[in-house]
């Protein structure tokens, strides 16, 4: 295999621990992002907290790392500020789907041209076990005693109500498929949502390996992604849960493509200079 | 019968939706093409219909920038209006208006809805009404009549034609007050080239000055106006402007639009600002610069929403986990807010910090004629560069100060963490790297306090009662110790409120008494001055949800010296 330049010369320490599947969904975005040939300078990683957004650290490429649940607003004036970057936002489900509910919520909205690619394992793991948005009904926790009685969130099934324009449901341990599926995303303009099936081995011992592989099948090559009434169907089957790119809207336009200083001007901010003359003109009218 | 040679304060006051800023919006402008010197400054209630608001104007053949108290003209719309403004009434305060209506005597009638039913419509009593006050304060005629010509030059020529014959008939109303009262005040014909902004003007446009092209905000009053001005100019100006889903949503963007090389701006108020803190703490740790308005509204809580209060100063003081640098700047009137705002993005890009522009309602909300900003001189200082291959973000330098480098431009990348990092941004839990970065960034505390802007000191050498204010108090201070008029008193004003200068403990040390003036109940600037000086330190406070009228101070530094 040729040398993949998001990937680093020098051995790394990676927090995870060994046998985890985010070593495989690492493994999946490391050869997209090769085989997409991106600049390393133009790609930008951007997480929250979690074991699952720690990936940028691992990947060789710029990084904001912030805070728990706020990758999304902070992706979306990345790519705003410059529209010329690859933004990748990616966390855990209790991240994205728990503190960061409102922002992935608005994020639908907005529609900025980033994919976001959530490691949706059922649980929270940095925090030792407790309960996710995404945990199923009945398990066990330390913190859910008696068993968790709240109904998981798809957000699968959420983001195709809410008509996000490419949602798709990855499994880390098909990591050819995740592969090809974060490549689609990435290159979708528009946002983008990879829901990735991931088993935790140490606090998640109902959804185990062999659970997620039996309650999911890949949907066939005559699938259609477009029509968004059977996406919705699609989307809320669960147990078994289909896995491959749910749904497809190549009519929505995305969230830089609505700001009127790039019309005229494709610049980034940071090549832009002020213009006195106009600040001049505002306060002449003020007269 | 009272006469007003340099100085008249006219009171509008009715229910919301009454048409008061119909009117002052009409007057102020009528006025200040005229030749006289406005201020205007309005309190409201949080509410869209009904209540009691007021607006209350200076016209002046000076410059004038301060709240008065005491009510020279009032013109009620509402029988409400006069219990409303009682504290505010004199034996000598004229008030012109529908008797029938307002129900109070003495008082001019003049029935102006009668009037304007009578031309065809009731809509036209605004229009009658700044017509009196146009013939009374002796506007030029024609020039009134070519004003409402303009202003209703987009309607459709009847109601236009109307309003034109409303105008000119209270214009006779109000010549025919001569001898009821009498204004003979100098109209000065370059007031009318100069600019009418509000604070919250000031602020937007000194932002877009500064270089601002990212701007985000969840609506909140009284934080509000600079969102939208800052949206108006959008288009114009080349800025992204964003209403976010909630103030959390707000900061992360913010930050986030400064690493990606933007000169981002956030508005807010105080409890919007309580969403903030976490990202203020990212901004710290990552040290991304970050520039916050944050117009200062009562407390706790939802507090007094329309109100002003100098409450939240502690609150960015503090805001925050962990220890990190910030700076704080607070404008004494419009003109600062113009220019603070404008240097607090060379601030936020030259030092790496969080820099917070601390106003409030009133000041937000406040206007007055000034003259058109000279802008060429100001420059936007962008202090990030072109990366190498081997960029690190967070290099440890002397200054603690590490070159910024923005993703895309260079071959570097950069990457920023909110864990604890190297210097090339990595999480790391390296002991010795912790007590490195946590030096470099508390280094920058060091620089940014030799940057310090002494505060404004006026008076004489040898004073005795050193009368300190910050932020928008500093016109009201400065016109009542004018009236004052003792030598032994001076005044110290802060507009860089934090850190604070080391010489500016001298000014303190020097006088004999200080009175620290602010806008809240518990003198949170004078304890950050304590602090400094370990002087005594008495407080004039206030906290009623109302600015600080000249009158109001007068009284309060007479009475303690």
């Amino acid at each position: 295999m040729a040398e993949n330049k998001f990937d680093f010369a020098h051995k790394i320490d990676m927090a995870w621990c060994p046998g985890c599947s985010n070593f495989s969904i690492r493994r999946s975005l490391l050869a997209a992002l090769d085989e997409l040939g991106v600049a390393r300078e133009k790609v930008v990683m951007v997480s929250g907290i979690g074991q699952a957004a720690k990936m940028p650290q691992y990947i060789n490429t710029n990084f904001f790392n912030g805070l728990h649940g706020r990758a999304l607003p902070a992706a979306t004036a990345v790519k705003a500020c410059n529209p010329g970057l690859t933004v990748i936002a990616e966390g855990g489900d209790g991240d994205m789907y728990g503190e960061g509910g409102n922002h992935f919520l608005h994020a639908t909205r907005r529609n900025p041209d980033i994919a976001l690619f959530v490691h949706d394992n059922m649980v929270y793991g940095l925090t030792k076990g407790q309960a996710s948005p995404t945990t199923r009904e009945g398990m066990v926790t330390p913190v859910q005693t008696a068993g968790v009685f709240e109904k998981p969130v798809n957000p699968v099934a959420l983001a195709v109500a809410l008509d996000v324009p490419f949602v798709a449901r990855a499994f880390s341990a098909d990591w050819e498929k995740t592969r090809d599926i974060m490549k689609q995303a990435i290159l979708h303009r528009g946002f983008s949502l990879v829901d990735i099936f991931q088993p935790c081995i140490s606090f998640n011992k109902v959804n185990t390996y062999s659970w997620y592989k039996d309650n999911s099948y890949y949907l066939k090559e005559d699938y259609d992604p477009t029509n968004k009434t059977a996406a919705f169907a699609k989307a809320q089957e669960e147990l078994p849960f289909p896995l491959g790119v749910i749904y497809l809207n190549s009519e929505r336009v995305p969230f830089e493509d609505h700001l009127p200083l790039y019309a005229h001007d494709k610049r980034p901010l940071y090549e832009r200079e002020r213009a006195l003359e106009k600040i001049a003109a505002i306060l002449k009218s003020r007269v | 019968m009272p006469i007003f040679k340099d100085d008249l304060t006219i009171v509008l006051a009715g229910e919301a939706g009454q048409g008061i800023q119909t009117i002052e919006a009409l007057l102020t402008s009528l006025l200040k093409s005229g030749g006289y010197h406005i201020f205007a400054t309005k309190e409201y209630m949080s509410r869209i219909r009904g209540g009691m608001n007021s607006t209350t104007l200076r016209v002046a053949s000076r410059r004038v920038a301060a709240l008065r108290e005491k009510i020279d003209l009032l013109i009620p719309l509402h029988r409400e209006a006069m219990p409303h403004l009682r504290r505010r009434l004199t034996e000598e305060t004229v008030i012109i208006g529908e008797q029938e209506k307002i129900g109070h005597s003495p008082m001019i009638d003049v029935p102006f809805t009668k009037m304007a039913v009578e031309m065809g419509n009731s809509v036209y009593a605004n229009t009658l009404a700044v017509g009196v006050l146009a013939g009374l304060l002796k506007i030029d005629r024609e020039k009134c009549r070519q004003f409402i010509a303009g202003y209703f030059g987009k309607k459709n020529e009847e109601i236009k034609e109307k309003n034109i014959a409303a105008a000119l008939k209270g214009f006779e109303i109000g010549v025919g007050l001569t001898g009821k009262i009498d204004i003979e005040m100098v109209q000065v014909a370059s007031v009318a080239e100069e600019a009418m902004l509000t604070g919250g003007e000031a602020v937007a446009l000194g932002a877009l000055a500064g270089g601002c092209n990212y701007f985000c905000a969840y609506p909140m009053s009284p934080g509000t106006a600079v969102l939208t001005h800052m949206a108006a100019y959008a288009k114009s100006a080349d800025v992204i402007v964003e209403q976010v889903e909630d103030e959390i949503g707000v900061v992360n963007m913010a930050i986030a639009a400064w690493y990606a090389g933007a000169r981002a701006m956030v508005t807010t108020s105080g409890g919007g600002f309580a969403l903030m803190t976490e990202g203020v703490s990212l901004a710290g740790m990552i040290e991304t610069p970050l520039v916050v308005h944050l117009a200062q509204r009562p407390g706790p809580a939802t507090g007094l929403p329309t109100r002003t209060e100098q409450g939240d100063l502690n609150h960015v003081l503090h805001a925050g986990h962990g220890a990190f640098p910030r700076i704080i700047l607070a404008p004494k009137d419009i003109e600062e807010a113009f220019f603070l705002s404008q240097q607090a993005f060379n601030l936020a890009d030259q030092y790496q910090v969080p820099v917070f522009i601390l106003t409030d309602q009133y000041l937000i909300d406040t206007y007055y004629n000034l003259p058109c900003f000279k802008m060429d001189h100001l420059p936007v200082e962008k202090r990030f560069e072109r990366t190498r291959a081997d960029y690190r973000r967070f290099r440890i330098t002397d200054s603690g100060i590490s070159p910024r480098g923005v993703p895309g431009f260079g071959d570097g990348i950069v990457c920023v963490d909110s864990d604890e990092h190297d210097e090339a941004g990595y999480i790391t839990e390296d002991s010795e790297v912790r007590v490195k970065m946590v030096q470099k960034r508390l280094r920058k505390a060091a620089v940014v306090k030799n940057a310090a802007l002494l505060p404004a000191f006026t008076g004489a050498e040898d004073y005795e009662t050193l009368i300190v204010g910050w932020g928008s108090t500093y016109p009201a201070l400065a016109e009542a110790l004018e009236k004052i008029g003792r030598p032994a008193l001076a005044q110290l004003h802060f507009s860089w409120v934090y850190p604070l200068a080391e010489e500016a403990a001298d000014y303190l040390r020097k006088a004999r008494n200080i009175i620290v003036v602010e806008g809240n109940a518990t003198g949170q600037f004078a304890t950050l001055l304590k602090l400094m000086t370990g002087r005594q330190i008495e407080n004039i406070l206030k906290y009623n949800g109302h600015p600080f009228s000249v009158e109001e101070l007068v009284r309060e530094i007479t009475a303690r010296c």
